[in-house]
C-alpha cells in the first residue's frame, strides 16, 4: 500500500549574504494513514521548514530544490498549480501552529473564522456554517461553546486558542493534520490537555498527524515512529519503543542524555559539546562529527549515507557499518 | 556607539537608492564648498548692460538679469541652505533626544507634561509657525533662522526617542545594569543613548530634506534667507519675473533643491531600511 | 540553622491597572504574601506556570520593581530600607541572570565591555587588571578568553546565556536570582547551562532563587522547591521529598504534566480542567478550587483560604492535604 505522505531528497536553499544557506538538505520520510510520525530535533535543525514545504509554504526567498519530490496518496504536490494546490492546503492537509495568538485573524470572532474555513471547503449557507462550528468546538473541548462563538482571539487563552486553531484545521475533515510544536507556547498544565486532545481526535478520526517537537517527552508514549533530525537532515528513524530503547546515532543519545529527568536518581547531565553549526557552513563529513564523543577519522571526510541498524530502524552514521551501535 | 553607527551606515550602502542618495550628497557637498575657488565671484562687479545671457561656454547655467553667474550663485547659496539644513536638524535632533530621552526613562508627570507640549506643538503647521514668528521679527539674522528652524523642527524626533527609551527601559540588559547598581547617568549614556543613535540618525537624515524645502519656501516668500545672501529659495524668488524669458536663472536652482532632497530622502529611506532588523 | 543569607517575608506586589477608568477596576495581585528563606550555597527553586507570580518575587526582591508591601532581609540586614546610594553599594551582592539570552545584553557593547561593567561601578579592580579578569571570568564560564572584543551578536543563545552568567559573576556576588535561565535554550545546550551553574555554586558557594516552569529541571538543580500558584506559595519543601511525596493537589497535577522520555514510564496521568485564573480576579478561598481535582473538594475550599501547613518535611497549603490521595 503507499503511504499517505512520502518526502523524497527534499532540499530547501535560502540565498543569504553570507552564501546559500541549506536549511534542509536532503530529507527523506513517510507517514502512512493514522499513523503519528514524530520530527524532533533542535531549533535551527530544519524541521519547521520541512513541515512548511509540504504544503508548499517555504517562505521567499527560500526554494524547493529540483529533484525534490513530495507525494499526496501518489499525487506530486510540487507540480500542482495554484488551484490544486488549495484544494489539499488545508483541506487534505491541515496545520496547526506554535504561536496560537498570531495565527488568529484579531479582527474576527471565532465562528468567523471556523465558519470560513468550513464554507472554503463545502457550498454550504452562513447558518449551517455556524452550525458547524458550533460542533467543533465541542470537539475540541471549548467549555460553553455557544457562548466562546461571538467572542475575538485575544478575549481566549492560550490554549483555548489552540483549540480553536485545531478545530479551524479539522473544519476539512483533512486527512492529515501538521502539528509544529503545538505546545511549546503553552504551560505545561495546558501542553497535557492539547495533547490529550490531539490524542483522543486522532483515536476518533484515524487521521495522520505528522508533529514536529523539540520535546522528547511528548512524543514518548505517543508516536507511532519517530525522526531525529540535525544539521537539515534526518539522522536517526525507528518506531517509538524501538528508538527509545535503543537509540543509536550518537546525537539522539546525546539528546536523551541532556534531558532531566523526573524520577530516578539525580545524575549530572551529560550536555552535547559545543553549539549547532550555521546552515550556511555545515561540516564537511558526518555533520555531527565536530560535536560526536564516538567520531571515527572517515567521520570528518566521509557523509554516511542511512544505514539499518535494526527493524525499521536506521541512521546516519558510520558507527552502524562498524557493527559498534 | 560610533561603531555601529558606522555599522549601520555601511548596511544602509548595500541598497542601491541609498549608495545613490550618498554619493548625490557627498558629490554636492564636496562641490558646494569647494568650488567657490575655482568659479568667479558671484558678487563681481555686474555688467548691468549684458542682461541675462544664456547656458554656454563661460557660463554653463547662463547668467541671471544682473549678469551674475548662476553657476557661482548655485554654488554659493548651496553653502548657505545646505549649513542652515545641518546645522538646524543638528540643534532639532539634540533637543529631540533630550527631550524625549527625559520623557521616557523619568516618565510620570514629567513625561505627560512634555508629551502634552509637544502634542500642542505638533498641532500646529510647521509653516504657520514660521510665518507667525518671521512675521513679528522682520529683519531676522541668518544666525536666528537656524534657531527658529532647529526649535521647530525637535517634536517628532522627541516622540521617536522616548518611544524607543520606554521600550528599552525594560529591555533585561538595562535591567541588569540596574541590578549591578548603575545610577541613571550610567544607564541613560551607555545603554539607551547608543541603542537610539540609530533612529535618530534616521530622522536626522530625513529631516533635512524637510529643512531644505522649508527654508526654500521661506526664502522664495522673501522672509528666510535675505538678499544679498544667496540662496536656492530666494534666486528662485529674483527670477520669477523672467520664467519665460531666461527660464535658467529659475530652472538651475529648483534643480538643485530637488536634487538634494531627493538625495537625502533615498538615504534616509535605506538607513531606515537598514535600521529594521526584519529587512536584513 | 543561623541567620539565612536572605529572607523574605509576606511579600505583595499589586499592579494597578492603568489608563480610562483604571480606578474601578481592581489591581491586579501579582505576588500576594509570599514568604521563604535561602541558605548559604543553597538553590531554592522557585516554580509555577505563566502569571502565578514567580519572576516577580525574583524582581522585586532585588529592589528592580518596588513591591507593595513585605520585608527583605539579605545578609540580616533590611534591604527595602536602603537609600538609593546605600542601595547602588548594596547591589553588589545580589545579581540576577535572565531568561532571554537576546534581550539581556545590550546590542551596542562588546561583551569584555559588559562584564566589565560592574567591575568599573563597584571599582573592584584597578583599570589595568580589568582585561585580565574579563578574560578569567569569560574562562570560567566556558568561552573563549578572545571573545572579549565582540558584540552579543555573533553569539548563539547558549553563548549569551554563558555571558549573562559571567557579567553577574564579575561582581562577585553571594546571591543571583535565576530568572528561567534555560527555558530560551535548547536541551543540548540547557544541560550545558546547568551543569555550568552548579560547578559555579560548588566552586564559589553561591546561592540561587532558581525560577522556573519546569520541574525536571529545578529537580537537577534546587535544594528545596517552593510551587507557586496564582501569587502563592502552595508548597514547599526539600525538592526530593515535594517530588517523591507531592501533597498539594495542585503540585501533582503540575508533576504528572512533566513530559517523560521514556515510553515504558507508567505515570498518572491527572489533566486538570480549565486554564489558570487571572490574577486581577483571583477565585474566593483556596484560588486552586475551581481547577482542583481533589475528592474532598468541599465548601471550606470556596471560602477559606488555606495556609502553609506542614505535613511531613514539607509545607502544604491545602485544607485536605494528606488526608486522601
Amino acid at each position: 500500500m503507499t503511504p499517505l505522505l512520502e518526502v523524497e531528497d527534499l532540499r530547501i536553499t535560502f540565498p543569504t549574504r553570507h552564501g546559500t544557506s541549506h536549511p534542509v538538505d536532503g530529507v527523506s520520510f513517510s507517514v502512512a494513514r493514522g499513523e503519528l510520525l514524530a520530527l524532533v530535533g533542535e531549533s535551527g535543525c530544519g524541521k519547521s521548514l520541512t513541515s512548511l514545504a509540504l504544503l508548499r509554504l517555504v517562505p521567499p526567498p527560500g526554494q524547493i530544490q529540483p529533484g525534490s519530490a513530495i507525494r499526496l496518496d501518489g499525487t506530486d504536490v510540487l507540480g500542482l498549480g495554484p488551484e490544486e494546490l488549495r484544494s489539499i492546503r488545508g483541506r487534505r492537509i491541515g496545520m496547526i501552529f506554535q504561536d496560537p495568538m498570531t495565527s488568529l485573524n484579531p479582527v474576527f470572532t471565532i465562528a468567523d473564522q471556523i465558519g470560513e474555513s468550513v464554507r472554503a471547503h463545502q457550498k454550504v449557507s452562513k447558518r449551517a456554517a455556524r452550525a458547524r462550528a458550533l460542533e467543533l468546538l465541542q470537539e475540541v473541548g471549548i467549555p460553553d461553546p455557544t457562548q466562546r462563538l461571538d467572542v475575538y482571539p485575544h478575549q481566549m487563552s492560550g490554549g483555548m486558542r489552540q483549540r480553536v486553531m485545531i478545530a479551524i484545521a479539522l473544519a476539512s475533515e483533512p486527512e492529515m493534520l501538521i502539528a509544529d510544536e503545538p505546545t511549546t507556547a503553552l504551560d505545561v498544565t495546558v501542553q497535557a490537555q492539547i495533547l490529550e486532545l490531539l490524542d483522543g481526535l486522532r483515536a476518533a478520526r484515524g487521521m495522520a498527524v505528522l508533529l514536529i517537537t523539540h520535546d522528547l517527552g511528548i512524543v514518548a508514549g505517543r508516536a507511532d515512529r519517530v525522526a531525529v533530525m540535525y544539521a537539515g537532515r534526518l539522522v536517526e528513524e525507528a518506531a517509538t519503543a524501538e528508538l527509545f530503547a535503543r537509540p543509536s546515532h550518537p546525537y539522539t543519545k546525546g539528546l536523551l542524555a541532556s534531558v532531566p529527568r523526573i524520577t530516578g536518581a539525580v545524575t549530572r547531565l551529560t550536555p552535547i559539546a559545543g553549539t549547532v553549526p550555521a546552515p550556511t557552513a555545515w561540516p564537511a563529513g558526518c555533520r555531527f562529527h565536530p560535536r560526536c564523543p564516538a567520531a571515527l577519522p572517515r567521520c570528518a571526510t566521509d557523509d554516511p549515507p542511512a544505514l539499518p541498524v535494526g527493524n525499521a530502524h536506521r541512521m546516519r552514521c558510520w558507527l552502524a557499518e562498524a557493527g559498534r551501535a | 556607539m560610533t561603531g555601529s553607527l558606522w555599522r549601520l551606515m555601511l548596511r544602509a550602502l548595500t541598497s542601491p537608492s541609498g549608495r545613490l542618495g550618498a554619493v548625490i550628497i557627498a558629490l554636492l557637498t564636496l562641490f558646494v564648498f569647494v568650488a567657490p575657488w575655482l568659479l568667479p565671484d558671484p558678487s563681481a562687479m555686474p555688467d548691468l548692460m549684458a542682461g541675462a545671457v544664456p547656458p554656454g561656454a563661460g557660463h554653463p547655467f547662463g547668467t541671471d538679469q544682473l549678469n551674475r553667474d548662476v553657476l557661482s550663485r548655485v554654488v554659493s547659496g548651496g553653502q548657505i541652505s545646505l549649513s542652515v539644513a545641518g546645522l538646524a536638524v543638528l540643534l532639532a535632533v539634540t533637543l529631540g533626544a533630550l527631550v524625549g530621552g527625559l520623557a521616557g526613562f523619568y516618565g510620570g508627570w514629567l513625561d505627560s507634561a512634555l508629551m502634552r507640549m509637544v502634542d500642542g506643538a505638533l498641532a500646529i503647521p510647521r509653516l504657520f509657525l514660521l510665518l507667525l514668528l518671521v512675521a513679528v521679527w522682520e529683519q531676522m539674522p541668518l544666525g536666528a533662522l537656524v534657531l527658529v528652524l532647529g526649535a521647530t523642527g525637535w517634536f517628532a524626533t522627541s516622540r521617536i526617542v522616548r518611544g524607543e527609551v520606554l521600550r528599552l527601559r525594560e529591555a533585561e540588559f538595562v535591567l541588569a545594569a540596574t541590578a549591578l547598581g548603575a545610577g541613571p547617568g550610567r544607564i541613560i549614556l551607555r545603554h539607551l543613548l547608543p541603542n537610539v543613535a540609530g533612529p535618530i540618525l534616521v530622522a536626522a537624515t530625513l529631516g533635512v530634506g524637510d529643512v531644505i524645502l522649508l527654508e526654500a519656501g521661506l526664502s522664495y516668500l522673501g522672509i528666510g534667507v535675505r538678499p544679498p545672501t544667496p540662496s536656492w529659495g530666494g534666486m528662485i524668488l529674483d527670477a520669477r519675473p523672467l520664467l519665460t524669458t531666461a527660464p535658467w536663472t529659475s530652472i538651475f536652482p529648483g534643480l538643485a533643491i530637488a536634487t538634494t532632497v531627493l538625495a537625502v530622502n533615498l538615504l534616509g529611506d535605506a538607513l531606515r531600511g537598514a535600521l529594521d532588523p526584519r529587512s536584513a | 540553622m543561623s541567620t539565612p543569607l536572605l529572607e523574605v517575608r509576606d511579600l505583595v506586589k499589586h499592579y494597578k491597572a492603568t489608563g480610562f477608568l483604571a480606578r474601578k477596576s481592581p489591581p491586579v495581585r501579582a505576588v500576594d504574601g509570599v514568604s521563604f528563606t535561602v541558605g548559604k550555597g543553597e538553590t531554592l527553586g522557585l516554580v509555577g506556570e505563566s502569571g502565578c507570580g514567580k519572576s516577580t518575587v525574583g524582581r522585586t526582591i532585588l529592589r528592580l520593581q518596588d513591591a507593595t508591601a513585605g520585608s527583605v532581609a539579605f545578609e540580616g540586614k533590611d534591604f527595602f530600607a536602603l537609600q538609593a546610594a546605600a542601595l547602588r553599594q548594596a547591589r553588589q551582592r545580589l545579581q540576577i541572570i535572565f531568561q532571554d539570552p537576546y534581550s539581556s545584553l545590550n546590542p551596542r557593547m562588546t561583551i569584555g565591555d559588559a562584564i566589565a561593567e560592574g567591575m568599573e561601578i563597584h571599582r573592584l579592580a584597578p583599570r589595568g587588571e580589568i582585561p585580565a579578569r574579563v578574560a578569567r571570568l569569560l574562562e570560567e564560564v566556558g568561552l573563549d578568553p578572545d571573545y572579549s572584543t565582540r558584540y552579543p551578536h555573533e553569539f548563539s543563545g547558549g553563548q549569551r546565556q554563558r555571558i549573562g552568567i559571567a557579567r553577574a559573576l564579575a561582581v562577585e556576588p553571594a546571591f543571583i536570582v535565576c530568572d528561567e535561565p534555560v527555558s530560551a535554550l535548547d536541551v543540548s545546550v540547557q544541560a550545558q547551562v546547568l551543569n555550568l551553574l552548579a560547578d559555579l555554586q560548588a566552586r564559589r558557594g553561591i546561592s540561587y532563587l532558581f525560577i522556573a516552569h519546569d520541574l525536571a529541571v529545578v529537580r537537577q538543580i534546587a535544594h528545596r522547591v517552593a510551587v507557586m500558584y496564582l501569587g502563592r506559595i502552595v508548597e514547599t519543601g526539600p525538592t526530593e521529598d515535594v517530588l517523591a511525596r507531592p501533597a498539594h493537589p495542585y503540585t501533582k497535577a503540575l508533576l504528572s504534566a512533566v513530559p517523560v522520555p521514556d515510553p515504558n514510564t507508567q505515570r498518572l496521568r491527572i489533566v486538570l480542567p480549565g486554564d489558570p485564573p487571572s490574577p486581577s480576579n483571583p477565585p474566593s478561598g483556596c484560588a486552586f478550587h475551581p481547577r482542583c481535582p481533589h475528592p474532598a473538594k468541599d465548601a471550606r475550599c470556596t471560602t477559606e483560604r488555606p495556609l502553609l501547613h506542614q505535613i511531613g518535611a514539607a509545607q502544604v497549603a491545602c485544607h485536605h492535604a494528606g488526608t486522601a490521595p
